[in-house]
């Protein structure tokens, strides 16, 4: 429990660090929002009146501090080009990107499992050459040039969905999730050949340790110690992996959003980084680290129950 | 130093490698057609006279892949540079002299690793404004701290090892102990390394200069080539796929030649 509470504390620390980052970045290179919400003709009389409204008048710090409380009680600010709370903009946005991304993450857990297990049987074989090229090549490819592949081949050709027309999920949610989910197959693909890839080098690894030649010159079952032993031992690795994966594929789903047509977080990102909306890249930026540092948090914790060794402060 | 077997891997990695560098430094000089000239055989499918079709203004394929890959591999392999080599520096000197610093750095390094790196570079580039060096800087810096904690690893595993408490004993430098006796033992973690990061740099700067916020024109790159090309997709998907063909190609080849100096380095532990 003692770990829980530690790993919880240094959870917050990191986010309270990285949330700083953030808004003295941004406090730096934004300028003078007042400028930016009234424009180039504002006198300086509704300057003030502006900058006093928004806080800007007060110490850096306590301007940080307001603003981070705002964030945890759910005001993220106004947007810029919008004029509109950038709480309300980004929900919905963000409601698709989650729901794309926790399909993709099924996806991969679906898929690299038993792939990974089969090409670390089937190492010795004299066809692995192969399979290990077919991996990389599933690596190699871009994930929006798949994107364009699968939009064309099974939205225009095979008119499995209408590329470009995204229907509104709480109008058509079946229509929605299907859309989705070819975006979420090419977010996978790439993953999930290098999650093979890490599990077939981890299996590989543990399988080649004495106590596993002991257990099997014993007389046990090949197949019973890969199940019972190696599969045990090679979990903590794995899920930390599965973390990073949680954390990597919202990135990856910047690109393929806009392939798709998607109105998602990342694309929201891309135009307000465009714009020069910096309170909205700001909240998306924050939101996006806590996202990551939170996946590598639940990581670390499940790993902890699972090898109780981790506790005396060993890593995964 | 032992003797290393070549491996399949590897071998076929520098052919493709090789020939689609050296295509593209060809590209430098010469294209068959010039890349931006625009002719009357517009939306013409692949043949003998333009191996990879033609556009909607009539450009031929061949000739802008072959200069776009250029741009893309001179800024991979810049970022690679910054990246690999601030991380080098950062990780010897934290990973040797431990201490305050150490923390520190490394504190800031969890920091900066929590951000998603095509996100961190997004925002770099939204500070710098859009352009090749801008992307060059921003994958740069990106690129260091993966970079500098792998090297810290590589260089603390060996402060304590005999040979370096021998060479201090000798009197040698900090700075020759960790150029001539540590660097040399560390090029097996990082030249598998540069490998990685070099792919993904170009599918970082493809992504970027697809989404807008990367390379802008006159120059061409792969990404900005694949966002002209998405737009054609459907009168000239010979575009598409020459272009994405390319990369794959590029970053398969990159990626063989990882996998080999891995395997060899596994073979001679």
């Amino acid at each position: 429990m003692k770990y829980a509470a530690r790993r919880i504390l240094a959870l917050f620390i990191t986010m309270i660090l990285v949330s700083f980052l953030a808004f003295a970045a941004f406090h730096i290179i934004s300028g003078d929002p007042a400028r930016a919400i009234l424009g180039m003709n504002a006198t300086e009389k509704q300057l003030e009146l502006m900058r006093h409204e928004l806080g800007l008048d007060k110490p850096f710090i306590v301007q940080y501090f307001s603003w981070l409380l705002g964030f945890f009680s759910g005001n993220l600010g106004i947007s810029y080009s919008y004029r509109q709370p950038v709480a309300s903009l980004i929900m919905p946005k963000l409601k698709v990107t989650l729901v794309m991304v926790l399909i993709s993450f099924a996806i991969i857990v679906v898929f690299s499992l038993p792939l990974g297990l089969r090409a670390a049987q089937k190492s010795e074989s004299r066809f692995d050459w192969i399979r290990t090229s077919i991996n990389q090549l599933c690596m190699a490819v871009p994930a929006f040039f798949l994107s364009i592949l699968v939009s064309y081949v099974f939205g225009i050709i095979l008119k499995f969905f209408t590329p470009g027309d995204f229907p509104k999920m709480d109008k058509n949610l079946m229509g929605a999730l299907r859309y989705l989910f070819f975006a979420a197959v090419c977010i996978a693909i790439p993953r999930i050949a290098m999650a093979v890839r890490m599990l077939k080098s981890t299996l590989i690894e543990e399988m080649e340790k004495d106590y596993v030649r002991t257990a099997i010159s014993r007389g046990n079952d090949r197949v019973e110690v890969l199940k019972k032993h190696v599969l045990k031992n090679s979990l903590v690795p794995t899920i930390t992996f599965l973390g990073q994966t949680m954390a990597e594929i919202v990135g990856g789903s910047i690109v393929v959003e806009q392939v798709f047509g998607i109105p998602g977080m990342g694309r929201f990102l891309v135009a307000s980084i465009s714009n020069r909306d910096y309170p909205v890249v700001e909240a998306l930026v924050v939101i996006l680290a806590f996202w990551v540092i939170l996946s590598g948090t639940v990581a670390d914790l499940i790993n902890q129950k699972i090898d109780p060794r981790l506790k005396l402060g060993g890593r995964a | 130093m032992m003797k290393k077997k070549l491996n399949g891997y590897l071998i076929a990695g520098c052919i493709i490698t090789g020939i689609i560098v050296l295509w593209i430094i060809i590209g430098r000089f010469y294209t068959p057609y010039p890349p931006t000239k625009m002719s009357s055989a517009k939306l013409q499918a692949p043949s003998a006279a333009h191996l990879f079709g033609t556009d909607k203004f009539g450009r031929d394929i061949f000739s802008r892949v072959m200069q776009g890959s250029g741009t893309t591999l001179l800024i991979a392999a810049l970022t690679i540079m910054i990246g690999a080599g601030a991380g080098t520096v950062v990780g010897a000197v934290t990973g040797y002299f431990g201490g305050i610093v150490d923390e520190v750095l490394m504190r800031l390094n969890d920091a900066l690793t929590a951000f998603p790196s095509i996100l961190l570079a997004l925002v770099i580039i939204s500070i710098l404004g859009p352009g090749k060096y801008n992307v060059i800087i921003a994958l740069g810096i990106v690129f260091i701290p993966s970079y500098a904690r792998m090297m810290r690893t590589a260089f603390a595993a060996q402060r304590d090892v005999n040979y370096i408490i021998s060479a201090r004993l000798m009197g040698a430098s900090n700075l020759r102990i960790l150029l001539i006796h540590m660097l040399p033992n560390t090029l097996h973690v990082l030249l598998p390394a540069l490998t990685i990061g070099f792919n993904n740099a170009v599918l970082a700067e493809a992504s970027m200069s697809f989404l807008g916020i990367g390379v802008t024109p006159p120059d061409v790159s792969m990404g900005y080539m694949l966002s002209e090309a998405q737009g054609m997709f459907r009168s000239a998907p010979w575009y598409a796929l020459s272009v994405g063909g390319v990369i794959a190609l590029l970053v398969f080849g990159v990626s063989l030649i990882g996998e080999g100096l891995q395997i060899m380095n596994k073979e001679v532990n």
